[in-house]
């Protein structure tokens, strides 16, 4: 069905390592995830200060979201059609844990728009959006570990229908202490094969 | 490519414990929605439409249930029973199973709560519904914020079209909690009363409860006698503002034509549509603007906000079952808490059921995140 897609570039953020089609790109000592990222952050000269207010999902998939569409030159001065298509498996709970602490005490109870926003999973993807103009598919799905199969139906529906041109896709997780993420772009050019046994090979090297 | 259809279908809500319950109420312009004094969910009274928990319980019951399961769960697995048992489906590698929720048992992280807080994990949501009803296949949960209810109808297209599944069960619910309604307040976001969307004295949005449930096929023989067919869908991001619309509508006009354009219809084709209308005023205001901007300003419009409150993440399947259920009855549902327009450009906001021949609506949604779902649907002729 449809024709063939490829992988064009990829990019994974974990244990204080980034690398990008492979091959580190940074590396840090800092064992706190919003350390690491104000570090990385500077470290790739991003400069978009509302990045300092993001939640730490948000923060993981902009860092990680910024390698792969920078090095594929997908730049908010030329908006492209690009999806945006994510999925992890703790939602926002880091975020919602954060929320439930400032209710849990009658006595003390001082509930925070600027938190209460960022218990949802998808505000990650406007936070992309927003950055790279992308009026663009967003969705974001819960599974219980990463299941490419889902993702990839998905994807080629966006691009067969041609509602998008390219699409973002893959794994933002954070829950406590522990991340993982791991995107890639998919479209009709590009070296790598867009099948479940390479992304597959891919999210767990 | 093959058509895809909406088939059985449930709503359990304040209003009733079936769809047809349910549209029977809305016909009669009875709302859900009354004032709730309930310290533990907020300490000021608030307005709410919340499942009857006794009759609930006996529905669930019903079921022979084993093992405990929160109160979603019960909701979830009392309106999708039915579903699956109207269907006749074998639940074998063909079928997919959906879920759409923003918060799933996020009441789980109360310190009263009885569950262990593992149970907030939307993933183990999933697994207690397929180990219930004995999905083959794992869930897809669709967290989309307010529109993860119309986005699930919009997978579930895309996974059959691609030929991952035959038919695909959707399930979508979200609860009235703490959690939710504390966030909400802290925005200064809710009305002390009923709601009233796209009205001049409109007063905020209500958060309410329900859970809903759809079979959606590209069998024939597997149709309800209310089926339609799925058009087209089309989502689109505001890339404007995380927690506020975008001021000229652009996610929800590019969701519409993009749902257009997937459809191959014009929209003077559209008979009606089924709005987001959450009642607070940048939601409405960019509404108006959007489909004015389409070229939809006299087509008939409702919101079912007056009916049941925000349900969040089911909202979108709840409203798209009640549209089901619009164009089967060729009736026109009154849009209720509306009486003079509250926005700034022409929209025509229905005040009256009526009867009509209907054959196509649209539903929209939108959300935070700058979320947009579009979605249209065509009676079965």
């Amino acid at each position: 069905m449809g024709q063939p897609y490829h992988i064009r570039s990829f990019c994974s953020i974990q244990q204080e390592t980034i690398l990008l089609n492979g091959k580190p790109v940074f590396k840090s000592e800092q064992e706190d995830f919003g350390a690491f990222a104000k570090e990385a952050y500077q470290f790739l000269t991003i400069k978009y200060p509302k990045f300092f207010k993001m939640d730490h999902l948000s923060k993981l998939a902009f860092l990680t979201a910024n390698l792969v569409l920078d090095k594929e030159n997908i730049t908010p001065d030329e908006p492209s059609n690009t999806a945006l298509v994510f999925a992890n498996s703790a939602s926002s709970l880091d975020t919602d844990r954060k929320h439930q602490e400032s209710i849990k005490n009658k006595d003390n109870y001082f509930p925070s728009p600027a938190i209460f926003v960022y218990t949802l999973p998808n505000i990650c993807l406007g936070e992309i959006s927003i950055k790279y103009k992308l009026y663009t598919e967003n969705s974001f799905f819960i599974f219980d570990s990463f299941q490419p199969q889902k993702l990839i139906a998905y994807t080629k529906g966006l691009l067969d229908s041609k509602k998008a041109e390219n699409v973002l896709c893959g794994w933002v997780e954070f829950d406590g202490k522990t991340y993982k993420s791991f995107l890639y772009l998919v479209s009709a050019k590009g070296t790598l094969e867009h099948t479940e046994e390479t992304i597959l090979k891919l999210y767990n090297a | 490519m093959s058509n895809v259809f909406l088939s059985h279908n449930n709503i359990i809500s304040a209003l009733g414990f079936s769809s047809e319950a349910n549209v029977q109420k809305i016909h009669d312009e009875i709302t859900g929605l009354q004032v709730v004094s309930n310290e533990t969910l907020l300490n000021e009274p608030f307005c709410s439409s919340l499942v009857n928990q006794t009759l609930l319980e006996k529905k669930f019951q019903n079921l022979h249930p084993k093992g405990q399961f929160t109160r979603l769960e019960k909701m979830m697995i009392a309106s999708l029973s039915p579903v699956i048992s109207a269907s006749e489906i074998e639940l074998d590698t063909k079928v997919g199973f959906l879920i759409s929720t923003t918060k799933g048992n996020i009441d789980v992280l109360d310190k009263n709560s009885p569950f262990p807080t593992e149970r907030a994990y939307l993933s183990a949501l999933g697994r207690t519904l397929k180990i219930f009803f004995g999905f083959a296949n794992e869930p897809t949960i669709v967290c989309n914020a307010c529109v993860s209810g119309i986005l699930s109808v919009a997978v579930a297209k895309q996974y059959i079209q691609q030929g991952l599944y035959d038919h695909v069960f959707i399930v979508s619910g979200d609860l009235v909690t703490e959690f939710i309604l504390s966030g909400f307040n802290s925005f200064q976001a809710l009305s002390k009363s009923p709601c009233k969307p796209y009205d001049k004295n409109r007063s905020g949005i209500n958060i309410g409860e329900v859970a809903a449930s759809i079979l959606v096929t590209k069998d024939e023989k597997k149709l309800a006698k209310e089926s339609v067919q799925i058009l087209g869908t089309g989502s689109c991001n505001d890339a404007n503002h995380i927690s506020g619309p975008s001021r000229t509508g652009e996610g929800l006009y590019r969701s519409v034509l993009s749902a257009l354009g997937d459809s191959k219809i014009d929209p003077q084709e559209i008979d009606f549509i089924s709005a987001h209308g959450t009642a607070t005023m940048y939601n409405d205001e960019m509404e108006s603007i959007a489909f004015n901007r389409l070229g939809l300003s006299k087509t008939p419009l409702n919101s079912l906000k007056g009916y049941f409150g925000h349900t969040l993440g089911a909202s979108g399947l709840l409203e798209t079952i009640v549209g089901v259920h619009s164009l089967n009855n060729n009736t026109l549902y009154a849009s209720i808490g509306y009486e003079e327009l509250g926005v700034s450009l022409p929209i025509n906001v229905i005040q009256k059921t009526e009867e009509k021949n209907l054959n196509v609506f649209l539903k929209t949604a939108s959300g935070f995140g700058g979320s947009n779902t579009a979605a249209l649907f065509k009676k079965i002729i």
